[in-house]
């Protein structure tokens, strides 16, 4: 069962997580650490601001003509003796790769990090048909061997630490495969080292990969995977049947394109200058069967709206969720979807619509306090969208909250009822609670309320 | 050189004293101030709410009352940004002219001394609309640095929202309280007197926490710190 389904609202589950001082110090450390590392990548690229008008270009442009692109790509694949698929939602992708896998007789399968798989809950509908998939990234290893959901796009158990870590390693490898050692230090060298042997039984004996993509060039059907550690790179290749899942917005027209993510994409998301291990594959290589699916699930109907769509320009960098105050403190886990942090804000209400608690909240999880903006290397307008689908929500419903705003509406509206109500409040000023009442009281829990002043701004200036 | 005072709904109602110190600073500085009565409030509640249909009255009546002038001052970063940013998506152009305190002192006056007088430890947080949407940059800082007195210290963490973010801080008052303490601290690791911002609706969710823990700093908007003179101590 998806883990993500029937969360609540945004305002309840961060007010959890608020609270957990642990996951507060963990993820403090951990966004400020990539934070600053980016800043300093990115501030010694002389040509930043081009390449990133440049890469929101070519998005828009090949997202304007995703049909043409796609059906380019289709065609690559297959000539490259690929199999192509096409998924309208996650059901069918499911339906899709689980059919695939049980034709090649195999019960296991190693995973390649990927959002789309996340995104689809892969790992569940292939464990309901008798089927096991490995992680094989280091943090996504960790989340699963936890029992965990991952909390960040590029980092899924950036809430963990290390001692955490050493204990799930511990306590859950064994019953994976290979066990951790027994004098397992939590250092991240023995922790790594944990993990590269238990890993590495996984990738000489399986027989079946699956991995998502984070480009696929359309002129030649080539699909590309960026990764740090090359364990990706080793489920890539060795395994005798590769099932690619893939959105269908991942797609560049060309290679010159696909260059200037190549410079956007490592500075962005982990502060490196050349990503470490950058995979590409083009159809079938000899002996291997190649698979691509390709995943709508949403995707066509958030192109369909004029300010939204620029949400699908995301390269899944994560640097907004790295800068983002309220993804600080509320953790990956209170935005109830594999897209925490302010693209999740704009994206979960986007592709799920908006009419779960959880999904109407979304758009107000943030100040609109501008850090992502001005971060995202294809820049998008985050608070832009935020405020297009709070426009959205109080069409529906809202009704207390509908009446307040009308009423202050129309004081603000006329100066004189304006003046009547600032000269009440002057008048009431030794009557103001130092706490508010109802579901104000929050806000003056922690805060003193301001007592309004014995005369307007307004009043003053009429004796002046 | 005559100009028009957009003094704010928040700053009207609740800091007059900030709209006094406007009108005295650029008097001081020998411009002509008008407050056309007319006047109300910029629609940015409404408008970050979702409120748009709300909020367009209100815009209109901003772009009616303020139309004729040559240069509008708002004593309020965020709602500067919002009749430059964000009055084009509601369908309404806003004026020209319309200036953030600091732009209009140090980019239309010319002035960054402004000859005033505040002897205390003063820290700046640039606040959100301020620093992103409108890019004021250094101008808070250039202005405060010539003021008489005045020690300026560094606010670490200063780029970091403070959590207020409107009907944020009510909607999600359990994050926005996290991030207030964590202003709080940084406020009070610089050791400074007063916390000095250009907008008074962080100065508020700030201020109440710093007044709630009894800390005994102040916060003053920045335009109170630059009318001060030494006649005022
Ligand atoms: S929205 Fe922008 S910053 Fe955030 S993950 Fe996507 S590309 Fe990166």
């Amino acid at each position: 069962m998806n883990a993500f389904v029937g969360m609540p609202s945004f305002p309840k589950a961060s007010s959890k997580s608020v609270s957990d001082a642990q996951l507060r110090h963990n993820l403090r450390k951990a966004t400020h650490t990539i934070r600053a590392k980016r800043a300093l990548v990115v501030d010694e690229q002389p040509d930043w601001a081009a390449l990133r008008s440049a890469g929101a270009a070519i998005k828009d442009r090949t997202l304007r003509h995703l049909d043409v692109y796609l059906e380019r790509l289709e065609e690559a694949v297959t000539a490259a003796g690929g199999t192509v698929h096409w998924a309208a939602d996650a059901a069918e992708a499911n339906r899709i790769v689980t059919g695939l896998v049980k034709a090649t007789g195999e019960t296991e399968v190693v995973k390649v990090k990927s959002m789309a798989t996340q995104e689809i809950d892969l790992n569940s509908a292939l464990e309901a048909e008798g089927i096991t998939a490995y992680e094989t990234d280091l943090a996504e290893l960790i989340v699963q061997l936890g029992d965990d959901w991952p909390s960040h796009i590029l980092v899924p158990a950036i809430h963990r630490n290390r001692a955490e870590i050493r204990e799930i390693f511990l306590s859950k490898m064994a019953a994976w495969g290979r066990p951790a050692p027994a004098d397992l230090k939590d250092d991240p060298r023995a922790l790594a080292d944990a993990a590269r042997l238990h890993l590495r039984e996984r990738f000489l004996s399986a027989r079946v990969g699956i991995s998502g993509a984070n480009f696929a060039v359309a002129e030649t059907g080539t699909l590309v995977v960026l990764e740090s550690e090359g364990n990706g790179r080793m489920c890539l290749t060795l395994p005798e049947t590769l099932i690619s899942v893939v959105g269908i917005e991942k797609i560049v027209p060309t290679w010159q394109d696909l260059e200037v993510f190549m410079q956007l994409l490592p500075r962005s998301s982990t502060g490196e200058r050349m990503n470490p291990y950058t995979s590409m594959w083009t159809g079938a290589t000899e002996g291997q069967t190649f698979h691509l699916v390709l995943l709508d699930n949403g995707r066509t109907s958030v192109l369909a709206d004029e300010v939204g769509r620029q949400a699908l320009r995301c390269i899944r960098c994560s640097a907004c969720l790295n800068v983002c105050p309220v993804y600080e403190r509320a953790g990956g886990h209170a935005y109830g979807s594999v897209y925490p942090g302010p693209i999740g804000a704009i994206l979960t209400p986007q592709l799920k619509g908006m009419a779960g608690p959880l999904e109407e909240s979304l758009p107000y999880a943030s100040t609109l306090c501008g850090a992502c903006y001005d971060v995202c290397p294809v820049a998008i307008n985050i608070p832009e969208v935020l405020l297009d689908l709070r426009s959205k929500v109080v069409t529906r419903g809202h009704h207390g909250q509908r009446l307040a705003m009308g009423a202050a509406r129309r004081v603000l509206d006329s100066p004189r009822w304006l003046a009547v109500a600032q000269n009440s409040a002057g008048r009431l000023r030794h009557w103001t609670p130092r706490r508010l009442p109802g579901p104000l009281s929050a806000w003056s829990d922690t805060r003193d309320v301001p007592r309004p002043p014995k005369e307007s701004f307004r009043q003053w200036w009429a004796t002046r | 050189m005559r100009v028009a005072l957009f003094i704010t709904c928040v700053n009207d109602t609740l800091f007059p004293g900030t709209g006094k110190a406007v009108v005295r600073l650029l008097e001081r500085l020998g411009c002509t101030v008008d407050f056309p009565a007319e006047q109300s409030c910029c629609g940015q509640m409404h408008f970050n709410t979702g409120y748009r249909d709300d909020a367009k009255p209100l815009a209109s009546r901003f772009v009616s009352t303020f139309s004729g002038y040559e240069a509008v001052v708002v004593p309020s970063g965020s709602c500067a940004a919002m009749v430059r940013e964000w009055y084009p998506s509601l369908g309404i152009s806003p004026p020209g002219g319309v200036f953030e305190l600091t732009e209009f002192l140090v980019d239309v006056l010319g002035v960054t001394d402004v000859g005033a007088y505040f002897p205390h430890t003063v820290t700046y947080h640039p606040t959100c609309h301020s620093l992103r949407s409108l890019k004021v940059g250094s101008r808070p800082l250039d202005l405060l640095s010539e003021v008489r007195g005045l020690t300026l210290v560094p606010l670490g963490g200063a780029e970091e929202c403070c959590g207020f973010g409107g009907t944020f801080s009510l909607k999600n008052p359990a994050v926005s309280a996290a991030m207030c303490s964590d202003k709080v601290r940084s406020v009070l690791d610089t050791g400074a007197e007063v916390l000095c911002a250009a907008d008074n609706s962080c100065l508020m969710h700030i201020g109440g926490a710093l007044s709630r823990q009894r800390t005994g700093v102040r916060v003053m908007h920045l335009a109170e710190i630059l009318a001060a003179t030494e006649g005022d101590t």
